[in-house]
């Protein structure tokens, strides 16, 4: 599987090029949050806003007023907790053009509880006027930008940095609200985010070849969830629906599936995989996985406890899979 | 900045009649409802007036606006929403914006509107209505005001982004802020203040109404912001301590060039100026109510001698 390192960083400045109208604001976070090349090529364009987020949030609401398009970088933490009222009085309210990437997702972080964005989803889902994306891997960090970007009113969205997998195609760029449909089944539904879908497709692989027929979307737009994919996916299967994210399990994905379920009258099972109503602590983004239950091996015994079945597939036996980019179901190729 | 300002007597003259009106429709407002936000009326008559009449250069309003009603709330779906703004005048790159940032001086602000014939009077009797767009704390889509500022601390920070932008645009009106000292307990508020001075935001200038009150007493008692000038000072800003009651004196600052640094006008206010009958309220003077009819009396009078 192909890695790609700082995809953000060399993106943002290509695609930034010809856009005057672009700003990016930093909170001392610069080289953490991949914006470091943006401030190098374009520095007049970039707005030094210290240790202080929530002026940095209110003064990207002003910005917006003024036609720019404010792009605020920081540590997801520091957007949605600790300027949280300015999120939602100068920004959402208003429904201003900021758009807000918010870094290190959940456990992605040794940095512990404090720069662990574990509820980022429920809250800014909960916004009206908000809409939430997260990226799943090198190809979605880049090509949401542009969407986001386009997308009229606020954005959040939880990013990725550092040394990203391919898992999609970059024939297949990130689409707001468009699940993508990694494999068709009638057994299981399974929705994953972010970091958690290349475990997920570690595990529904060799599940699969043990027989296991499953619907697998990935969801890269938390807000909204409309798309008709997700009712499909959760009318069509026969044992029940897993939710996996890197996330609590109260008013992220798994919330957002209970609520199509129950407003649908889906009356089936749902497991939700994610952290459950705990905080975290420092260590590194394997141990947690291991620790959370976040990973293949996890969702292997959720899978097997929800259709009554046991597959004998071991950690080896995981270990051993070999990803590639996987086309989603809406191409031709994909079958 | 207004690039004609009247001659001194002849604008003084007005800025004071005008207070004085100000004061009055609050307070004729205060008794048909049984309370409001007098005090804050009686320090802030003059800063408004001064504001309006000479310091601010603002587009004209072509007649008195009649409020529209509630227009729902700001969203893609809803094109019909607009801003209190069009009350200060239309959006130019070389007129001013006007930012209220304690939107608890929106009824402040109406009166003011209707003294200076930007709103018509109808607009007051509108106030705090079911389905009416006058709300008691000032909202974006109340007459006046332009961003969202009712959770205090946010209105500066949010202008500060909007001088950003003008100065990067080459637009020459500069961004008036108003405040309120107990808006200076707020971190956000001092984050703001750094923000300006480090980044030389020299377009925005902020007249601060320093009446020395908050909600549960006097500003020295809940938290101290004092030596509020000296702080200023210290942060980078352009500090001119002024009798907040003297239009010249509040308006004379305006006119002297900051070389980078934020402006600051600190307003000393009296919060019973004008009606010396409310000083027996001390030390709650935020919100005005009369609990016996008898407890009226005083305020009937005085509205009758206005």
């Amino acid at each position: 599987m192909e890695m790609v390192s700082r995809v953000h960083a060399k993106n943002l400045v290509e695609w930034a090029k010809d856009r005057p109208e672009v700003l990016v604001l930093s909170a001392d976070l610069t080289s953490s949050t991949e914006i470091d090349l943006f401030r190098d090529a374009y520095p007049d364009r970039f707005i030094s806003l210290g240790i202080a987020e929530q002026n940095m949030l209110s003064f990207a609401g002003g910005l917006a007023r003024e036609g720019f398009i404010p792009l605020v970088h920081t540590f997801a933490v520091f957007i949605y907790r600790r300027a949280y009222d300015q999120v939602a009085m100068s920004v959402a309210y208003p429904n201003a053009n900021v758009k807000m990437f918010g870094f290190l997702p959940g456990i992605t972080t040794p940095g512990g509880a404090t720069h662990q964005a574990i509820e980022d989803v429920a809250l800014m889902r909960a916004l009206p006027n908000m809409t939430v994306v997260e990226a799943g891997d090198a190809t979605e960090m880049k090509t949401l930008l542009p969407v986001v970007a386009r997308h009229p009113g606020p954005v959040y969205v939880r990013s990725l940095r550092g040394e990203l997998p391919r898992l999609f195609p970059e024939s297949e760029p990130f689409q707001l609200d468009v699940p993508r449909v990694l494999s068709r089944g009638t057994d299981v539904a399974l929705f994953s985010s972010g970091i958690c879908t290349e475990e997920a497709l570690r595990a529904t692989t060799i599940l699969k070849k043990k027989g296991l027929s499953i619907q697998h979307l990935h969801i890269s737009t938390h807000k909204p969830f409309q798309h008709p994919s997700i009712l499909e996916a959760l009318s069509s299967v026969r044992h029940g629906v897993i939710t996996m994210e890197n996330h609590v399990v109260t008013g992220g994905l798994g919330s957002a599936v209970a609520e199509r379920m129950a407003e649908e009258g889906v009356g089936k099972r749902l497991v939700r995989i994610g952290l459950l109503d705990t905080f975290s602590h420092g260590a590194s983004k394997p141990y947690l996985m291991r620790e959370h239950g976040l990973d293949a091996l996890a969702l292997v015994k959720k899978v097997e406890a929800l259709v009554g079945a046991r597959f004998g597939i071991g950690e080896k036996d995981l270990a051993e899979v070999r990803l590639e980019a996987v086309h989603s179901g809406s191409k031709a190729e994909a079958l | 900045m207004n690039p004609n300002p009247e001659p001194l007597n002849d604008w003084k003259t007005k800025a004071e009649l005008t207070a004085k009106g100000i004061r009055r429709r609050v307070l004729e407002h205060t008794l048909r409802h049984d309370g409001g936000y007098l005090s804050q009326a009686c320090s802030s008559a003059e800063l408004f007036a001064t504001l309006y009449l000479n310091v601010m250069n603002l587009g004209p309003a072509p007649q008195p606006i009649v409020p529209k009603p509630f227009p729902g709330v700001p969203s893609n779906r809803n094109l019909s929403y607009f801003t209190g703004a069009a009350f200060n005048g239309p959006r130019d790159p070389g007129t001013d914006r006007f930012i209220l940032s304690p939107a608890q001086y929106a009824l402040v602000l109406y009166a003011a509107l209707i003294e200076t014939g930007r709103m018509a009077s109808e607009g007051l009797e509108q106030f705090n209505q079911d389905g009416s767009s006058v709300e008691m704390i000032g909202a974006e889509h109340s007459p006046g005001m332009e961003v969202t500022t009712g959770s205090l601390g946010q209105g500066l920070s949010q202008a500060a982004g909007m001088a950003w932008a003008r100065k990067r645009k080459g637009e020459t009106g500069r961004v008036w802020v108003f405040m309120s000292d107990g808006e200076f307990q707020i971190g956000q508020t001092w984050e703001c203040v750094e923000s300006l001075s480090h980044h030389r935001l020299d377009n925005l200038g902020i007249y601060v109404d320093v009446n020395r009150q908050q909600c549960d007493g006097t500003v020295k008692s809940v938290m101290n912001v004092e030596p509020l000038d000296e702080r200023l000072r210290s942060f980078g800003a352009a500090v001119h301590v002024v009798n907040g009651h003297d239009p010249a004196a509040l308006a004379f600052p305006a006119r002297i060039p900051t070389a980078g640094k934020p402006l600051v006008v600190l307003a000393e206010t009296s919060p019973f100026q004008g009606m010396p009958f409310l000083a027996v309220n001390a030390p709650k003077f935020h919100y005005v109510r009369f609990k016996r009819p008898e407890d009226r009396a005083p305020f009937e009078k005085a509205l009758r001698e206005f």
